[in-house]
C-alpha cells in the first residue's frame, strides 16, 4: 500500500470503513497501481481476500506486492488470499470440458452469458468458516478488471448484476468491502463500457479515477488521481465531497503532489 | 580506415557472448535468484537459454523482436510470456517486413518457430525471410550506414566507438555486451540452410480447416480454435510448458500470426460495422495469452486494424494484448510529399508498453518516432524535421 495515498483517502488498515464498493477507473493510462495498492492494504489489515485477476499472472501480483510489503504466496497457503488467475483458468476451461460449472463457464458459451458462476465461486471463497479459527476480520473481494469481462462477450447488465449480488452477499450480509477496476473509454464510443461506469459510479462510496494528463506525456508527472467520496444511499443533502491530485509512479511507492506541485517543476 | 578496424575487433568480442537467463522453473515471470551472478556458476538450476537475456530492471526474460530499435524502443526486448500487436499499416509493407524480422531471428537463435496464415503459406513466408548480418558482413555494414555522415561527426564517433554498432537514435543507452539483436539486409533471403537447420510448424487455414464445416454451436470461429488448439498442441509436446522433464535443453518458441482478425480467417471484424457479436478475436486472444504466460514462448500478431471501424473494439485488443506497436506509412497519403516527412517512409507509434511486475514501465521519453526502410537496415529516429523548424529560427 502507498502510505501517501492513505494519507489522501484518510484511512489506515486498522480503521478502515466496512461495506462499501469502491470504484477503481482508469482514462488514457494504466491504473493497475491502484490494484496493487488495495491487495496490499487489505492483506495487512488481515482481511479474507478473493482477488479475481482476469488480466495478469499470479507472479506479476506477487512480486509487485513484495515490493509493498505483503507476500501473496504465504497469504494463499494460510488461506487468507483466494485468488482465481483468469488467464491460467481460461486455459482450463477452453480446452477441456468441465463436470462442475468453472467460474469462467462463459468462456464456452457462444452467446452471452451469465456470471452465476462466478459470483457462486466468489460467495464460497467469502463465506465465514464455521469454526472461525483464522480469525480474519471481514472479507474483501477485489476484481482485475470488469472491462475483460466485457470484452469477454458479457453484457453490462450481466456485469452489473454480478456485482449487484456481490454487494448484496458481501457488503450487506457479510459487512466486507468490494473494490472493482474498470477501463474508461473516453472519446471512444463504448455503449456497453458506459453503461457499466455509469452504473457502477451511482453504487459506489468511493471513487478513485486515475487520468492521464490533458497536455500528454510527462516524464515527472505520470497523470491526475480524482478522489469522490459519494453516499449513494443517504439524500444529497451534503455534498460529494472530491479531491484532485497528481502523482508519480515509481520503483516502490506513488508520490501524491497538488496539481503544478510536482518537485520536477518547483 | 581506422575506426573500422576497432569496430571490427569488437563485433568478434561481441558475437561470442551469449546471455544468461536464470530458470528454475517453466514460467518467465519469476524474479532473479539471488544466486545468480554470473555464467560462471555451476549448479542445475542455471539455464541459459540463446537469444534471450534478463532485463535489467526486473530481471524479466527478453527475446529480440529481430530490431534492435524496437527492443531498445520497448525497454530492452520482448518479454517471454507475452504478445506483440503490431497495428498493421495500410499496405501491410512494414508490418510484414517486423513479423519476418521476428521470425528471422528466432532463427538465427535456434528457436523453433510457429508460422500462422490464412492467406500465406507458411513455408513460401520462410522462404521470404531478410537474409541476417553476420559478423563476416560487419565492414559492408558500417560503410553504408556512414557515407553520409558529416567528418567532425565521424571524429566524435571514433571515440564512442562501441555505439556505431547501434542504428541512430536519439537517446542512446548504453547496450549490453552480448550479442542480442541483429541485423538483416531486407533486399537479399535467408540462406536456405538456415532455414533447413531450423525447427518450424506451419498452420495454414485453408489446410487445417475440412471443407464441411459441421454446423456447431462454438464460441470461437472454426480457424480460430483450430490455432489455439495447434498452439496448445505444440507446446505441450515440445515441452515448452515444462511438462516434459527430460528435455535438456530449453527454448523458446517464437509465434507469429499473420493478418489476425481479416475475413480470411472467418472473423468478421473487419468487414461490418458491428461485427464480432460473438467476440470471436478477444476470446481468441485471451485464451492464447494464457497458453502463453504458462510457457516460454513468445508471439507476434498482425492485425489490421485500420480496417476495424468499432474503435471500441480495437481499445479492448490494446487492453487485452501486451505490448502494441502501430505503424503508419506514408506510401499514398499526403505526407509522402511532406517536406518534414521527407526522409521516413512512415511512423511508428508506441501504444502500449506492459507493466510487468512492477509499478513503472520502461516508456521511452520520445514520442514522435519515425522509420526507414534503408537497403540493409530498418531504422527508428526521432524525427529530425522539428528540429529542422527550430534551426530556422535562430
Amino acid at each position: 500500500m502507498f502510505p501517501e495515498l492513505n494519507n489522501l483517502l484518510n484511512t489506515t488498515p486498522d480503521r478502515a470503513e466496512q461495506g462499501k464498493l469502491t470504484l477503481l477507473c482508469d482514462a488514457k493510462t494504466d491504473g493497475s497501481f491502484l490494484v496493487h495498492h488495495f491487495l496490499s492494504f487489505y492483506l495487512k489489515a488481515n482481511c479474507k481476500v478473493c482477488f479475481v485477476a482476469l488480466i495478469q499472472s499470479f507472479s506479476h501480483y506477487n512480486i509487485v506486492g513484495q515490493k509493498l510489503g505483503v507476500n501473496l504466496t504465504m497469504a494463499r497457503e494460510r488461506g487468507q488470499l483466494v485468488f482465481l488467475e483468469g488467464l491460467k483458468s481460461a486455459v482450463d476451461v477452453f480446452f477441456q470440458a468441465q463436470e462442475k460449472p468453472h467460474p469462467l463457464q462463459f468462456l464456452r458459451e457462444a452467446s452471452a452469458g451469465n456470471l452465476k458462476p462466478l459470483f457462486e465461486f466468489v460467495r464460497d471463497a467469502l463465506k465465514p468458516v464455521d469454526s472461525g479459527a483464522a480469525g480474519w476480520t471481514y472479507p474483501v473481494l477485489l476484481v482485475d478488471d470488469l472491462s475483460v469481462l466485457l470484452s469477454l462477450g458479457l453484457g453490462a447488465v450481466a456485469v452489473l448484476d454480478f456485482i449487484h449480488y456481490c454487494r448484496a452477499t458481501l457488503c450487506w450480509e457479510l459487512k466486507g468491502n468490494v473494490v472493482v477496476l474498470v477501463h474508461d473509454s473516453g472519446d471512444v464510443e463504448d455503449e456497453e463500457n458506459d453503461i457499466l461506469l455509469n452504473g457502477l459510479s451511482h453504487q459506489s462510496h468511493l471513487i478513485l479515477r486515475a487520468e492521464g494528463l490533458a497536455t500528454g506525456f510527462c516524464r515527472d508527472v505520470h497523470g491526475q488521481l480524482r478522489i469522490l467520496w459519494r453516499r449513494p444511499s443517504q439524500s444529497t443533502s451534503q455534498r460529494d465531497q472530491s479531491l484532485t491530485y497528481q502523482y508519480k509512479i515509481q520503483d516502490r511507492s506513488v508520490s501524491f503532489f497538488a496539481k503544478g506541485m510536482s518537485p520536477a517543476v518547483l | 580506415m581506422a575506426t573500422v578496424a576497432t569496430c571490427g575487433g569488437d563485433a568478434v568480442g561481441v558475437g561470442s557472448a551469449v546471455a544468461t537467463a536464470s530458470k528454475s522453473n517453466v514460467t518467465s515471470f519469476q524474479r532473479r535468484g539471488p544466486r545468480v551472478s554470473g555464467t560462471n556458476d555451476s549448479g542445475p538450476r542455471l539455464v541459459s537459454i540463446t537469444g534471450t537475456r534478463p532485463s535489467v530492471r526486473n530481471g524479466q526474460l527478453l527475446v529480440s523482436t529481430g530490431l534492435p530499435a524496437l527492443d531498445q524502443l520497448l525497454g530492452g526486448g520482448l518479454a517471454v510470456g507475452t504478445v506483440l500487436l503490431i497495428e498493421e499499416d495500410k499496405y501491410n509493407i512494414y508490418s510484414s517486413l517486423l513479423f519476418k524480422y521476428f521470425l528471422a531471428e528466432g532463427i538465427v537463435n535456434g528457436h523453433t518457430l510457429l508460422v500462422a496464415s490464412a492467406n500465406e503459406d507458411p513455408a513460401n513466408i520462410l522462404q521470404e525471410l531478410p537474409a541476417p548480418l553476420l559478423d563476416n558482413c560487419k565492414k559492408e555494414f558500417d560503410e553504408d550506414v556512414y557515407n553520409h555522415k558529416t567528418p567532425e561527426s565521424n571524429i566524435k564517433m571514433k571515440i564512442a566507438w562501441r555505439y556505431q554498432l547501434l542504428p541512430k537514435m536519439e537517446q542512446i543507452r548504453p547496450v549490453s555486451s552480448s550479442r542480442f539483436g541483429h541485423y538483416y539486409d531486407a533486399s537479399k533471403r535467408i540462406p536456405q540452410e538456415l532455414i533447413e537447420a531450423s525447427k518450424w510448424h506451419g498452420f495454414f487455414l485453408p489446410e487445417k480447416i475440412s471443407p464441411t464445416l459441421k454446423v456447431e454451436p462454438c464460441s470461437l470461429t472454426h480457424g480460430y480454435i483450430k490455432l489455439l488448439q495447434f498452439i496448445q498442441n505444440i507446446i505441450y509436446e515440445e515441452g515448452f510448458d515444462g511438462s516434459n522433464p527430460q528435455k535438456k535443453q530449453k527454448n523458446i518458441l517464437r509465434i507469429g500470426i499473420q493478418n489476425l482478425g481479416s475475413p480470411l480467417w472467418g472473423d468478421d471484424i473487419c468487414c461490418t460495422e458491428n461485427g464480432d457479436s460473438g467476440h470471436n478475436l478477444t476470446k481468441f486472444l485471451y485464451v492464447l495469452r494464457g497458453l502463453l504466460r504458462t510457457s516460454l514462448s513468445a508471439c507476434i500478431i498482425t492485425m489490421p486494424t485500420h480496417l476495424i471501424q468499432n474503435k471500441a473494439f480495437i481499445a479492448h485488443v490494446t487492453n487485452l494484448s501486451d505490448t502494441v506497436v502501430g505503424l503508419e506509412s506514408f506510401i499514398g497519403s499526403e505526407r509522402e510529399t511532406n517536406p518534414l516527412y521527407k526522409d521516413y517512409h512512415g511512423l511508428i507509434h508506441i501504444r502500449q508498453i506492459p507493466r510487468l511486475n512492477n509499478l513503472v514501465c520502461d516508456e521511452s521519453d520520445v514520442k514522435d518516432l519515425g522509420f526507414k526502410l534503408k537497403r540493409k537496415l530498418f531504422t527508428i529516429e526521432l524525427e529530425s524535421g522539428f528540429a529542422f523548424f527550430h534551426s530556422a529560427h535562430f
